[in-house]
């Protein structure tokens, strides 16, 4: 238990760590959704604390890693245009496209921001009415009522020069698909706690049933998830699949009702590419009809862009669990943080750049 | 990027129709949306994820995650320079 004394609550982590081994008499395989989630078992070594045969396998939670090729070459197009400004949050600026990244074009010339909110991005656009300010509008739930808002905002305040380049991507989707590939070794999932104080927890009941899965709606801090492995080991040792909220404080049944009306106004439903994985029958948001004015996509002539992923990198089998990122031949020799060949290299949250951050750099030299 | 912070609410104030507040996070302050979050008030505690309030939160539960995402560094992670943490990822090799 080498790691416990990191915890901010040392006793309290002990006992929950205690009570895991003690619900314990089996192997399992669960699946933490998010990379938040990731980051943090990684850091604080979590998963060398549950018993002998408990397995977490990654999930493909990580919006930045999971933003299709198509759509980072799509921006690295438009960034590159005269007279636009283009604004992103700063996790997007390595992720690898085709043959750049924004950092690199950014560095060519290519007027390239990196703002804190996206409505740092429509001030922007006030502020250069004779520029054209494109938004990179990524994210999961969690992320995707400050973009609606941002657009709606532009729609009201009449900002013409502001579009959004919008790839958003779904949870529980994702969820199910991860349950029907043939290859599926997930036995429960710990849910993304902040997708859920956004939408709530309706949509997980049905998948804990068809799939027959428990699913605990799970925060990020060690405690967090050390409490969330506990409720799911107690669920799966007595054969129940249902869905639990081990996160009440900051998430409610109901989610937040203002932010799911705003998101049921701004965007539709759409099939979306997930990087690495492919397409997943709606799986994504894309701007409504209503919107469509502010939509970088028909603003730009960014169609026909041809994409080329990169031989070497296996993102794709990490984000679905199907391998750890130390079982890629190129983890930490041609593939690191300075010259990441994959997404999931590149985010804080992503599992490959989580293990090289860590410790298992060991893993990489023997 | 996923992260979200709790912060507490210093000041509310209406911008271009829409009700914005200054926010603190363990000292750092930045302007926040509240549309999602209409009934907190000065003094509240909430959830903030790139600049907007999604959920409520209790000032216990909220001063611990601060506490912990500060001798964590991750405090500095979310509100610092991004694209200086992007060319230090380019040029030098962790
Ligand atoms: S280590 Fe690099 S090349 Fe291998 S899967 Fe991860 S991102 Fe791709």
């Amino acid at each position: 238990m080498k790691y416990l004394d990191e915890f901010s609550d040392p006793d309290l982590a002990g006992h929950l760590v205690e009570a895991i081994h003690a619900a314990t008499t089996r192997p399992w395989a669960m699946m933490e959704v998010c990379g938040g989630q990731t980051h943090s078992i990684i850091r604080h070594g979590i998963d060398q604390l549950l018993p002998e045969g408990v397995e977490m396998i990654h999930g493909p939670g990580c919006p930045v890693c999971v933003t299709p090729l198509e759509i980072i070459d799509k921006a690295l197009a438009i960034a590159a245009e005269p007279g636009v400004i283009f604004c992103s949050f700063g996790d997007m600026l390595r992720v690898p496209g085709s043959s750049q990244d924004l950092f690199v074009i950014k560095s060519a010339g290519a007027d390239v921001r990196v703002v804190y909110s996206p409505l740092d991005a429509l001030a922007i656009a006030r502020e250069n009415p004779d520029k054209q300010v494109v938004f990179f509008g990524i994210g999961f739930e969690t992320t995707a009522p400050a973009n609606a808002m941002t657009v709606y905002q532009a729609k009201r305040l009449g900002v013409p020069n502001f579009s959004l380049l919008v790839s958003h991507v779904l949870v529980p989707p994702a969820m199910a698909a991860i349950m029907e590939s043939p290859r599926c070794r997930v036995q429960a999932f710990l849910a993304a706690g902040h997708v859920c104080s956004v939408m709530g927890t309706a949509e997980y009941p049905p998948l804990a049933e068809k799939y027959q899965v428990p699913i605990v709606v799970t925060g990020f801090e060690p405690l967090d998830i050390l409490e969330g492995i506990r409720q799911t080991i107690i669920q799966l040792e007595s054969g129940q699949h249902e869905l639990a909220n081990a996160y009440p404080r900051a998430v409610r049944a109901e989610g937040n009702p203002a932010a799911i009306a705003m998101l049921q106004d701004v965007f539709e439903v759409t099939d979306r590419t997930w990087r690495g994985i492919g397409m997943i029958p709606k799986s994504g948001w894309r701007l409504s009809e209503r919107y469509a004015a502010f939509d970088a996509e028909r603003r730009f002539d960014v169609a026909g862009i041809r994409t080329e992923e990169s031989a070497i990198c296996r993102s794709g089998e990490v984000l679905q669990g199907l391998i750890k990122p130390n079982e890629c031949a190129a983890f930490g020799k041609q593939c690191t943080p300075r010259n990441p060949l994959g997404a999931t290299m590149v985010s804080s949250e992503g599992a490959c750049a989580a293990y090289h951050a860590y410790r298992r750099l060991d893993l990489v030299s023997s | 990027m996923c992260l979200a912070v709790p912060g507490r609410i210093l000041s509310i104030a209406e911008a271009d129709g829409t009700v914005m507040a200054d926010v603190d996070f363990g000292g750092v302050h930045k302007g926040v949306c509240l549309q999602y979050v209409p009934d907190a008030a000065i003094g509240d505690y909430v959830v903030v994820h790139v600049g907007f309030a999604i959920q409520r939160l209790d000032e216990k539960s909220a001063q611990d995650t601060l506490a912990n995402f500060e001798r964590l560094g991750i405090l500095e992670e979310e509100f610092g320079d991004g694209f200086s943490r992007a060319a230090k990822q380019a040029g030098a090799e962790s």
